[in-house]
């Protein structure tokens, strides 16, 4: 029977296969960890005398609750926050207690679990990966099972490198034809996510096909499979191909010489085969979609961002009625009314879904020689400390600088709003992060999601403002 | 809660919560996320619907409400627990006194956390949902009963509805099994491991 890319890593995966007592037993090739997800979990294993089964399948990294604020004149990134303070020193002491591998806050390799994995080569095709993270599912963008699990799974991974999953459904999320100009992979998955629903994805695995797919860069890849979580889906995937393997190629911890090619040979039997069927299927239009924007309090309340919000009024759901008006009376919008022109406080450039090199080149071009509007706050906040590096290797920081942005410290930052980087209660702020969750990004804070683009015409007229009409040819 | 504690049945008081895709962020705030601990979360539960920016608690909110202390059984609106992975979601609701949740779906990680922690997720059709959910508002003293060997949840007029639970969270919550020894005592593992090349090895630059 043609299996799918989802089965194939799932069969090759199994210890034991699930029964009608059991789940599966499923084995986990790399485990990434962070410090807050983590602490519970590594509890767990001193009070039971465990070891951790595999730290060399096991990677840390500090990311959460680090600030983004300036170095001291030691090159320290200091930390003032006692909480953030007494869990880093704990994930230290933990890691080291259990010989894990650590990229410390402010060393050359540290940042967002989900930025440095495949940047270091240690996310590869056909791997299975967790973290207690949601946003695992990014690194399904290689072709890997990846996926987010809670601090008891943590404390199993660790413990046994194995987890108990009942097998997914698999849906087929088909997107063709051609992007527009000033049309990014953000745009696909907030629309993929409007069209299905925060839920329409539950019990299921994304894989991404089609032309438009294809089409995309790696970074561009994560950033679509990073949202499968938005749309409910655990996990998100895309085959592997020249794309992934060019990506792959060199990075610390890719396969080597002969390895390599026996790797990729692996690699390119991934694929879906023809005739496999899928539990469900949806398909998207690439050549008719427009930049996206959020304007409620789920990442599933999208339009096209030349469109009106919806009126509940409209709905015939009551439950539907009564969550749409929460969220406009959460976000100070009326019915109807188009986003074109909002006034807006802040602009985050950020987080797992869209702080890679490629997103602040693409930031950068379309900045440069303009400035961030008086009344704009705009943060820029790169993904990892190498991403940062590589930035100011082609004077990105100077750009963003001379535009009156902020050029900060990697880390997770305003995404998650739990290391000081906020929005005030009121404030309305367009970010490229994936949640825009009543207080997501600050206690009353007011988020619009969008892509890199949006967000930066937006900073420079201080109104949401459509990318395509500051894009140019050159900005490609 | 331990992940070995047992659960058979229990009578509890409903909380109505009539709001759909109730995030991990609203059940507890990031901000809440920087402990070592689980213990302690209860207070952190909902605390930006349960308290204003003064810390007064809203007096619109449930769980700040006379007639509900003491309720056990959430009744919420579909598709409970999206957003984040965060544990801390279930130990937070636990922590506040809840024993279950009863909403149409679960997002897939907050009702796997929820089952490893003793809180359980009871899924009923919208009928059911709607009609606990007017029970609840029209009298605060509803109980229902919640059985789980025979996976049914008993409204105050002996209708009994029964609700899905995997067989192997329903055989560790009802034994007080543990998942982890579970996994330590399977044999399958080494022979896995013995077969399949390892794919990264973190450590080499160590």
């Amino acid at each position: 029977m043609p299996q799918t890319l989802f089965s194939k890593v799932w069969n090759s995966h199994l210890v034991r296969p699930q029964t009608s007592d059991t789940p599966a037993v499923l084995y986990i090739d790399l485990h990434l960890v962070h410090e807050v997800t983590s602490p519970q979990a590594f509890t767990l294993l001193r009070e039971r005398g465990l070891k951790v089964r595999h730290p060399d399948r096991t990677m840390a990294t500090m990311d959460h609750s680090t600030p983004t604020t300036p170095r001291n004149a030691q090159g320290i990134i200091p930390v003032t926050d006692v909480l953030a303070i007494k869990q880093l020193d704990q994930f230290t002491k933990n890691c080291n207690d259990f010989g894990i591998p650590l990229y410390e806050l402010g060393t050359e390799n540290q940042g967002i679990v989900h930025v440095i994995g495949p940047e270091q080569g240690l996310t590869q095709p056909g791997m299975t990966i967790v973290c207690g993270d949601s946003h695992t599912s990014t690194h399904g963008a290689f072709g890997a099972l990846a996926f987010g699990i809670g601090t008891s799974e943590v404390g199993h991974v660790l413990a046994t490198q194995t987890l108990l999953q009942y097998e997914p459904k698999t849906m087929a999320v088909k997107v063709d034809g051609r992007l527009s100009a000033g049309v990014t992979a953000k745009d696909i998955i907030l629309a993929i996510i409007a069209q299905i629903g925060v839920g329409g994805g539950t019990g299921y695995v994304f894989e991404y096909m089609g032309e438009a797919i294809r089409a995309l860069s790696m970074e561009a890849r994560m950033t679509v499979c990073n949202m499968s979580i938005e749309g409910g889906a655990r996990a998100g995937m895309i085959a592997p191909d020249e794309t992934t393997f060019q990506y792959v190629a060199g990075r610390p911890y890719a396969p080597k010489g002969a390895t390599w090619d026996e790797a990729v040979a692996q690699w390119r039997t991934l694929p879906t085969e023809d005739g496999a069927v899928f539990d469900h299927d949806i398909t998207l239009d690439a050549n008719t979609l427009t930049p996206m924007i959020t304007y409620g309090t789920n990442p599933g309340m999208g339009i096209p961002i030349n469109g009106r919000v919806p009126d509940p009024d409209r709905l015939s759901n009551v439950d539907e009625r009564v969550a749409m008006d929460k969220a406009l009376t959460y976000m100070g919008l009326q019915p109807n009314q188009s986003l074109l022109g909002q006034k807006i406080d802040v602009v985050f450039l950020g987080s797992c879904t869209n702080s890679r090199i490629s997103d602040l080149r693409e930031a950068a071009r379309m900045i440069q020689g303009h400035k961030v509007s008086d009344s704009v706050r705009m943060m820029v906040v790169p993904g990892s400390q190498q991403v940062k590096a590589q930035a100011e290797r082609e004077g990105l920081h100077e750009i963003f600088r001379a535009a009156g942005a902020e050029w900060r410290e990697a880390g997770c930052s305003m995404c998650i709003a739990m290391n000081g980087d906020q929005l005030e209660p009121g404030q309305y702020a367009v970010s490229t992060s994936n949640r825009n969750f009543e207080g997501r990004q600050g206690k009353g804070g007011r988020t619009f999601l969008a892509s890199p683009l949006t967000a930066v015409a937006t900073a420079l007229s201080g109104v949401v403002t459509d990318p395509r009409e500051l894009y140019t040819p050159e900005m490609a | 809660m331990s992940e070995n504690a047992k659960i058979t049945t229990f009578t509890g008081r409903l909380a109505p919560l009539p709001i759909n895709d109730i995030d991990t962020d609203q059940i507890i705030p990031a901000r809440y996320l920087k402990t070592t601990d689980k213990e302690g979360l209860g207070k952190a539960a909902f605390f930006d619907w349960r308290y204003d920016a003064k810390g007064e608690p809203k007096p619109e909110f449930v769980l700040n409400q006379a007639q509900y202390q003491g309720a056990s059984v959430m009744v919420a609106g579909t598709n409970f627990g999206c957003g984040s992975s965060r544990e801390h979601a279930p130990w937070a609701l636990i922590g506040a006194g809840l024993q279950a949740v009863v909403s149409t779906y679960f997002a897939d990680i907050f009702r796997s956390n929820a089952l490893k922690n003793g809180l359980l997720p009871i899924i009923v059709d919208q009928e059911t949902q709607h009609q606990l959910m007017s029970l609840a508002q029209e009298d605060p003293t509803t109980q229902v009963t919640i059985d789980l060997a025979s996976q049914t949840l008993t409204l105050p007029d002996g209708r009994a509805v029964t609700f899905p639970i995997d067989p192997f969270s329903k055989h560790c919550l009802l034994n007080g099994v543990d998942q982890l020894g579970f996994l330590l005592a399977l044999e399958e593992t080494q022979a896995y491991e013995a077969s399949h090349p390892q794919r990264v090895e973190t450590t080499q630059f160590a």
